[in-house]
């Protein structure tokens, strides 16, 4: 009936375990009630969970992100502690069967389920801004995306309470995460998790790619777009051609696990090292998946707050889509020491020392933009400074680990886990959290506290270097990854300083979140009335904070780059109020679905089923996924419309504020 | 500012901790043969290359970040600069042929430090056939026809030739103070060369993960004059249990932390059966699944 679920899934005697699980289960349950004695139900889902606002659909997916930053880095603390203790066997708190699954766990969700869905979200949120259109090219998708995307989270998650996770690390290389080596059920929750969010991430990436191709405001010629679009185009078009080969490498792990054949088996003629060819073609992309929009970010933000123009806008499009290209052959470096041979290393490590060239040349234009400028040192460029310091020493290392020889001493070591931290953390993560106080204001309509930005800014970045310079040393001693012990006492003192900059960086997520309660406590007197409180230079902050869910009363006429600067300048030097000017006409807009929540909860009941092996229960699941797929196809009613007076009167009040009541 | 001062008191300390251990640490820094030297010798050109243009990179950041901040009234504010066709050339130039250089250094030391490539010596190789069992290795001696477990012993001063595969699944065959690292899989064979220029005992270790009990799958590499590892040869062939079937068998069982031991004598065919389970006995010219290496084949040891 209920397959290979029972009573003994649940870990009753682990108490480690029981204790996290019941303190998430307590968290989740708390939120629930609390929303319902509110009263906030309705609200939920009238302009949340049935939203198929693009701004709306973005905050959700940087909520899932911030709330999946504090799980994965829970596990990256108890793997720190464990590591700091223990010397020698049998040492430390935790068994290999739960160190295995943190570190797992731990890289699966920072990549799946934090940068991603922050990524995302961002993109989500900023881009049709950006371009000045409405929407996204398919709004209801996106929707379904979001939910797919939380699927994911909620089964990997789930997998904490009932059953187990992975215990193969992130990328569960074959023969380990076969049947015949891990024969539980946490590499299925691990695929699954991933199938599904899977799904989601490669339908986003053709909204937004077909978003940025398609739907640009008038006069917003390719040329003429934010830098911040380009790099979204460059990581969407990467999602679109490198996600497939995910899903197709997962499918044929999952044929191996479900109907014993024999792509990656040890035995029956099956070929593991060819799912590592596989993950890496779409593992070496994602990097830059994440890392693009994140130098879009910068631009923006180095832009801003130097109040000039980027510098070679040209030059960095250029560099944006070299990346975009090159990312796809480098995989190799992944495993020079599996024996590929001399001419293939040194192809695949002389391509990789290319992609610094564009990417050093974007440091170079962030530097220039900054020269000649007056750089407001505010929180986000904090962030994008504290950002191009670590970035070069990552990408140095990185390059290192380039040169087949070297990469033969290295690889594996933490002297890698070093390197992709410092690029993740000093790249991706110092972006995210720009990109967060960035567009905070832009989303909610008040600034965050510029203080406590501050104060967490220097712990994640003091925090960086205690936690990782360490590690850098230690894998030149020769100490390896994933070590659940060790024998060698001289490494100890290095753990301990790395395991105190995990204390620092522990620091820097509170002051985050003690900077966004006391930012919404303090709102009414942080309140941007204009819509533009950073002097911004793009089309997002012509509307008002946060902007109605049309964006654009009437869309913007485009002339050249940095549209909205060139806007105020011309408005200011032509003393009119722009408003006055403009033919407000009815618009339409979607209509809000369930389609995408509906659709996750059958996706969450088709993944656990097929996790357990209860069959029904996964046709059920499909079924229910099918039917609301034809329900939303023979919908009657697709848009609704808001009248020209609404508009005219919404944005003519935000001129007002702009230039009479704001500072211009 | 604290910024500056934090970034250089770290950079500084990284350095120091650098050079001043270098020296006396086990690990990569201490090499001790001739295939580790040239790497190490390689990672710190590399080093030394990236460095000479990262350090200006990141004083001329913050120096420029902090020169133009909004406060600073000597600083000339030029809100249209946005284009420069020279500073344009220079900063693709800057990484390109940094880029250039390392790209060589890349090519060449991958063509020449290739791990199937045999080391030049006067003294014909020894052969040594490793398998990475859970949670445990094996090394076969095929020409000396004994084995042993964890603890690999060769001549010091002689190169090693390796072939490598595994019973499950994948391992990396790494002994850091010897160079290179090669991983060991299923159904594959491959190659490594290597070689302890000075009697020692060198700590070895499995750089891939390989499940539960994967940290303790440690062996020591203990390098021998050679007239000692004739002698450790011979005392091994003279006794200890013969690696046969039943022995095999139970060698396949899970185990962690294995005591040392030798096998006096290894059925035949036992490596290549693992390197190609299902195929012809004898070993193939070439690893199948990487086809056009050309060096002598692995059947050409004596």
């Amino acid at each position: 009936m209920f397959g290979k679920l029972s009573w003994s899934a649940i870990p009753i005697n682990e108490p480690i375990d029981m204790i996290a699980s019941g303190l998430m289960i307590l968290a989740v349950l708390g939120v629930l009630a609390w929303v319902t004695v509110k009263g906030y139900w309705p609200y939920l889902w009238r302009e949340w969970l049935t939203s198929v606002d693009h701004k709306r659909i973005g905050v959700m997916y940087v909520a899932l992100a911030l709330v999946m930053l504090l799980r994965g880095f829970t596990d990256a603390v108890m793997m720190r502690l464990q590591q700091a203790v223990s010397v020698g066997p049998d040492a430390g708190y935790l068994p290999p069967e739960h160190y295995n699954q943190i570190f797992s766990a731990h890289g699966t969700i920072m990549i799946f389920f934090m940068a991603m869905p922050f990524v995302i979200g961002l993109m989500n949120f900023a881009v049709p801004l950006q371009l000045g259109i409405r929407d996204v090219a398919f709004p209801t998708l996106n929707s379904v995306s979001l939910w797919l995307t939380a699927s994911g989270i909620l089964l990997t998650n789930m997998s904490l309470v009932v059953g187990e996770f992975a215990r193969t690390g992130w990328l569960a290389y074959p023969p380990l995460s076969e049947l015949k080596y891990s024969p539980g059920v946490g590499v299925d929750y691990y695929l699954w998790a991933l199938q599904i969010s899977g799904v989601g991430t490669l339908l986003s990436g053709i909204n937004l790619a077909t978003t940025i191709l398609k739907m640009r405001a008038p006069g917003m010629s390719y040329m003429r777009m934010p830098v911040f679009c380009w790099t979204s185009l460059a990581s969407n078009l990467l999602i679109i051609a490198a996600f497939p080969v995910l899903t197709a490498t997962f499918a044929m792990l999952l044929l191996d696990r479900y109907l014993g054949m024999h792509f990656f088996t040890a035995d029956g003629d099956g070929n593991p090292m060819m799912y590592v060819n596989l993950i890496w073609v779409w593992g070496h992309p994602e990097v830059y998946i994440l890392i693009l929009p994140c130098f879009g970010v910068f631009s923006e933000v180095v832009s801003t707050f130097s109040g000039k123009p980027l510098f070679g806008y040209r030059s960095m499009v250029a560099a944006t889509m070299a990346i975009c290209i090159l990312s796809f052959i480098v995989w190799l470096h992944h495993f020079f020491t599996m024996g590929a041979g001399a001419n293939v290393n040194g192809f695949f490590g002389v391509m990789t020392m290319i992609i610094a060239v564009p990417t050093g040349v974007k440091v170079y234009n962030w530097l220039f933009t900054m020269y000649g400028g007056r750089v407001r040192f505010h929180a986000p460029i904090l962030w994008s400074v504290g950002f191009m310091v670590t970035f070069v020493i990552g990408g140095m290392t990185g390059v290192l680990l380039a040169v087949p020889p070297a990469d033969f001493i290295l690889h594996n070591s933490l002297f890698l886990i070093a390197h992709f931290h410092n690029v993740i953390i000093g790249g991706v993560v110092f972006g995210v959290l720009a990109g967060y106080m960035y567009w905070f204001p832009k989303a909610f309509g008040f600034t965050l506290d510029e203080g406590w930005g501050k104060v967490s800014f220097w712990c994640w970045f003091v925090g960086f270097y205690l936690a990782f310079m360490p590690l850098y040393y230690l894998g030149m001693l020769g100490m390896t990854r994933r070590l659940q012990h060790y024998d060698n006492p001289g490494w100890q003192p290095w753990l301990i300083v790395a395991a105190v900059g995990v204390a620092f960086i522990l620091a820097g997520i509170l002051a985050l979140i003690i900077q966004l309660v006391v930012s919404i406590r303090t709102r009414e007197r942080r309140r941007d009335r204009t819509g533009d409180p950073w002097q911004g230079r793009t089309l997002e902050w012509s509307t008002p904070s946060p902007p109605p869910a049309w964006n654009f009363a009437v869309l913007p006429q485009v002339e050249r780059e940095d549209a909205y600067w060139h806007m105020k300048r011309r408005a200011r030097e032509e003393r009119i109020a722009a408003a006055e000017a403009l033919a407000y006409a009815p618009i339409h807009m979607p209509l809000n679905s369930p389609t995408g929540f509906v659709t996750a909860f059958f996706a969450v009941v088709t993944g656990f089923a097929l996790i357990w092996h209860i069959w029904w229960l996964v046709i059920l699941g499909l079924v229910g996924a099918l039917i609301t797929t034809l329900v939303f196809a023979w919908r009657d009613e697709s848009e609704f419309e808001i009248a020209a007076d609404e508009l005219a009167r919404v944005d003519r009040a935000h001129h007002q504020a702009y230039w009479v009541g704001g500072t211009p | 500012m604290a910024r500056p001062a934090t970034a250089i008191a770290l950079a500084a300390a990284l350095g120091l901790m650098l050079l001043g251990l270098a020296g006396c640490s086990g690990g990569i820094l201490d090499p001790q043969g001739p295939v580790a030297v040239q790497e190490l010798t390689i990672l710190w050109d590399s080093m030394g290359i990236m460095l000479a243009i990262v350090i200006p990179t990141i004083l001329a950041t913050l120096g420029v970040a902090w020169w133009f901040r909004a406060g600073n009234t000597r600083a000339r504010y030029r809100p249209d600069w946005e284009y420069s066709g020279r500073i344009e050339m220079v900063v693709w130039a800057i990484p390109a042929m940094t880029v250039l250089l390392l790209g060589g250094i890349g090519w060449v030391s991958s063509r020449d430090l290739d791990p199937p490539k045999p080391l030049p010596a006067d003294t014909p190789p020894v052969t040594v056939q490793v398998v990475s069992l859970d949670w445990k290795w094996l090394f076969i001696y095929p020409d000396q026809n004994i084995a042993s477990i964890n603890h690999l012993v060769v001549p010091a001063g002689t190169p090693v030739s390796f072939q490598l595969t595994s019973d499950g699944v994948m391992n990396s065959f790494f002994v850091p103070q010897l160079g290179s690292q090669i991983y060991t899989m299923p159904g594959m064979i491959t190659r490594l060369n290597l070689q302890a220029d000075r009697p020692g005992r060198y700590s070895g270790i499995s750089a891939q993960f390989s499940g539960a009990g994967f940290p303790d799958m440690l062996f020591t590499l203990e390098a021998l004059p050679r007239d000692a590892f004739d002698s450790w040869v011979a005392t091994a062939r003279a006794q200890g249990e013969a690696l046969d079937a039943p022995a095999w068998a139970r060698l396949t069982q899970s185990s962690r932390a294995d005591r040392p031991r030798t096998f006096r004598s290894v059925m035949p065919g036992l490596f290549d059966a693992l390197a190609n389970p299902g195929h012809n006995p004898a070993l193939p010219q070439t690893n199948p699944h990487w086809p056009g290496h050309d060096y002598p084949p692995l059947d050409g040891h004596p």
